[in-house]
């Protein structure tokens, strides 16, 4: 069996980001993706970023994709990548059953960093299968990575910033965006998002949801209906709208399904977006030098899921014995950002749930 | 169908990848998921339901939810969302839980 000292599993912004801090403090890490390249969730992303110059505010997802590449690609003899093999097992002497090219094979670890991300949420309507109805992020992978459009008359269904930035990159791409749909009385994502769509003419329909989609192997309607206050479908408001793609963005569920693997300690935090593990200060699990870093814990941002990649990193290499020389500025340093980020009104829903979820 | 003009993303032209999608010919480019190569190519149902027999087509595009299913020069159960269409593939849409020949 292969034997390493520490094992990241996932590649997207927060996995990255703790291999870099754990080179830096000399401890070498083997990154496992299971897509064929790096990057996770920002790949996608051509929006710019909010937050501070620290977290590459202003710079496009795309952009900082490959920084945060280079960034590992610097350490050839610290960090080893294996992309397009997915961990599908893991077993509480830190053993991981990795797949890659049809074979199976087992990586030990003395720690491991579990940043697998999230996945987004379905929404339950009458024949929510059907081909054409994607999730908002899928929909951008096929725009933005592919440069394949999902169809012409598109609506989304989620008002959130996800929903909002991924029908503003619809329009961008040159789809007809025929209206956001949002079961809430208000808009959920940030104004600013909201406002650029209804400059360009995309009705954003608070209080209504989709009951139903209609067509045959491939969607062709839906039937909206307005909603109450206790989110009741209103009878006799129902509309018809013809569209051949739907989009879903109705949040991300956190993917801590490893986690369950080896009982880890979880807990059911809807402001995290789902069943997240119980975590001390440092990032660690239940399970001894098993650390999470990234949405898995707690569905946030981009921003947060980098600066928490650095921080496990640095932690990690600590508790093996490769202390950072700067250890505790760069911690104190990466905490106050954290905080920060974390600040304010949008903030008060994850560290109420943060909270719930400290060891 | 494809994207031409984009205000932030250039897409230029690539190299076209033949491959044969349920016994017809199909083109791809370098770079492109066999999802991808088939929506560009008008095909949305990858899938079906294991019971009910339903279309389904990709969800999330990137390998969690196992609805782009498909058989792949004779695998089954490969996601196409997250695998990269190669020159003279043969895909298959799968009808039942996956089987495995020699
Ligand atoms: C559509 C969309 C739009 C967004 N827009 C913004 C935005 O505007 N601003 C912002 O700050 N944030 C945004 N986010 C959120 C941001 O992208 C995430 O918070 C961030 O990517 C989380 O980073 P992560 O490293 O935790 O997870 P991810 O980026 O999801 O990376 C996880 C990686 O782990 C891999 N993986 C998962 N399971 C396994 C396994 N078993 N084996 C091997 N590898 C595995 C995945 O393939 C993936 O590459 C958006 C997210 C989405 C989905
Ligand atoms: S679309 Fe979800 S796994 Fe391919």
């Amino acid at each position: 069996m292969i034997e390493k000292d520490l094992v990241i599993i996932g590649g997207g912004p927060s996995g990255l980001s703790a291999a870099k801090t754990a080179a830096e403090s000399g401890l070498s890490s083997l990154i496992i993706e299971r897509d064929y390249k790096l990057g996770g969730q920002l790949v996608k992303q051509t929006h710019m970023f909010f937050g501070s110059e620290k977290q590459y505010a202003k710079t496009r997802g795309i952009d900082i994709a490959k920084i945060l590449i280079d960034d590992v690609l610097s350490y050839p003899n610290l960090i080893e990548i294996m992309t397009n093999t997915a961990v599908v097992g893991l077993y509480n002497d830190k053993v991981i059953t990795i797949l890659h090219e049809e074979k199976y094979s087992k990586i030990k670890a003395r720690a491991i960093i579990i940043a697998t991300g999230a996945s987004e949420k379905v929404l339950a309507f009458e024949n929510n299968d059907m081909p054409g109805i994607y999730g908002a992020g899928a929909v951008q992978t096929l725009m933005n990575v592919y440069g394949v459009l999902p169809g012409q008359d598109v609506v989304m269904v989620g008002s959130g910033n996800i929903g909002l930035i991924v029908s503003y990159q619809l329009l961008q791409a040159g789809v007809n965006v025929k209206c956001v749909l949002e079961a809430a009385g208000t808009i959920g994502g940030y104004k600013v998002h909201a406002s650029k769509l209804k400059r360009l003419g995309v009705d954003i329909k608070t209080s209504t949801s989709v009951i139903k989609a209609v067509g045959g192997e491939c969607l062709q309607k839906i039937i909206t209906s307005k909603l109450d206050e206790k989110w009741n479908f209103i009878p006799g408001t129902e509309e018809t709208i013809e569209l051949d793609a739907l989009c879903v963005s109705v949040g991300l569920s956190p993917l801590g399904n490893l986690l369950s693997m080896i009982g880890v300690e979880m807990k059911y935090v809807s402001s995290l977006g789902g069943l997240v593990p119980m975590i001390s200060h440092s990032h660690e699990t239940s399970v001894e030098n098993v650390f999470v870093a990234g949405d898995v814990s707690g569905v946030e941002e981009a921003s947060s899921a980098i600066v928490e990649g650095y921080l496990t990193g640095l932690i990690v290499a600590q508790k093996l014995g490769f202390e950072h020389p700067n250890y505790e500025v760069l911690i104190q340093d990466l905490r106050s950002q954290l905080d920060n980020l974390r600040s304010g009104p949008f903030g008060e829903k994850t560290r109420n749930g943060l909270l719930e979820i400290m060891r | 169908m494809r994207i031409t003009e984009h205000p932030i993303l250039s897409f230029p032209e690539k190299k076209q990848i033949a491959f044969v999608i349920d016994g017809k010919e199909g083109y791809g480019y370098e770079g492109d998921t066999i999802a991808a190569a088939l929506h560009a190519m008008g095909i949305r149902k990858l899938s079906h339901s294991i019971h009910l027999k339903r279309p389904r087509g990709f969800y999330c595009a990137i390998g969690n939810c196992a609805s782009c299913n498909m058989i792949v020069d004779g695998v089954p159960n490969v996601r196409t969302c997250v695998t990269l269409l190669r020159e003279g593939m043969v895909v298959k849409t799968q009808e039942n839980k996956g089987e495995i020949h020699d």
